[in-house]
């Protein structure tokens, strides 16, 4: 079998984004609110 | 089966007909990647939060709207709306250069605001008040040659013609205008700086 001759690469740090932006997000998504029109139109609501 | 170890493709329902925590779970499943992914283009952490979050408005406003199609996959799907929110913002830069502060370079070296600050200004009108006062101390004559020179911005020609006497008498009388501002802030002992 062929000896890999490479360096294993060191264990990077996962990237994540900031809490509060992962939060921001759930947040809006239960604040949003689409609503279909007869005309077929969505209208977003933003539920405080 | 734990909410955990659902596939995508049931959590993407399950947060269609409203539940919420799935989309909790789907973000945490992806976020490295996602996030990785972006970083890896832009560079910048706080460039690549914003993309992250717009990427994921745009999940929610077409998951709520009902406008998504399962054909290929969750992450794919989600992987190609943050590339195109990427591009768009490289187009925004190509327009609009972005400077930010750094250890090496502060965008106020070369950004400066040379207008005076409030208590420049209060100072800078009292000082204005304090002359006009002094002006009207002095002789018509001198008074008239002064105001139409400084405030109206008159020529020594125009004075003179406007006055009716020579060039070289509106010349003297600026000259005493001056002298005499001159000897009564000093006898008076008024500060004017600004």
């Amino acid at each position: 079998m062929a000896k890999l001759y490479t360096k294993k690469k060191n264990e990077t740090q996962k990237m994540l984004p900031k809490q509060e932006t992962v939060d921001f997000i759930l947040n809006y998504s239960k604040a949003l609110r689409i609503v279909k029109t007869t005309n077929n139109e969505n209208f977003e609501i933003v539920v405080n | 089966m734990a909410t955990n170890q659902l596939p995508d493709a049931l959590l993407v329902r399950d947060y269609i007909n409203g539940n919420e925590n799935a989309l909790a779970v789907l973000i945490n499943r992806h976020q490295s990647k996602i996030y990785g992914f972006i970083y890896s283009k832009v560079l910048d952490r706080d460039v690549s939060d914003d993309i992250f979050q717009d990427t994921f408005i745009k999940v929610i406003k077409t998951l709520k709207s009902n406008s998504y199609n399962e054909e290929g996959k969750f992450l794919p799907w989600v992987m190609r709306i943050a590339h195109n929110l990427i591009i768009d913002t490289f187009r925004k830069d190509k327009k609009m250069p972005k400077y930010r502060d750094s250890d090496d370079f502060s965008i106020f070296s070369i950004l400066m605001d040379n207008s005076p600050n409030i208590e420049g200004q209060i100072i800078t009108e009292q000082v204005e008040a304090d002359l006009l006062k002094l002006i009207n101390e002095l002789p018509d004559d001198q008074k008239d040659v002064l105001e139409m020179r400084i405030y109206q911005d008159l020529s020594f020609k125009e004075i003179a013609d406007l006055t009716g006497v020579s060039i070289n008498t509106a010349l003297g009388r600026m000259r005493y205008a001056v002298l005499n501002l001159r000897r009564i802030i000093e006898k008076n002992q008024i500060v004017l700086t600004n």
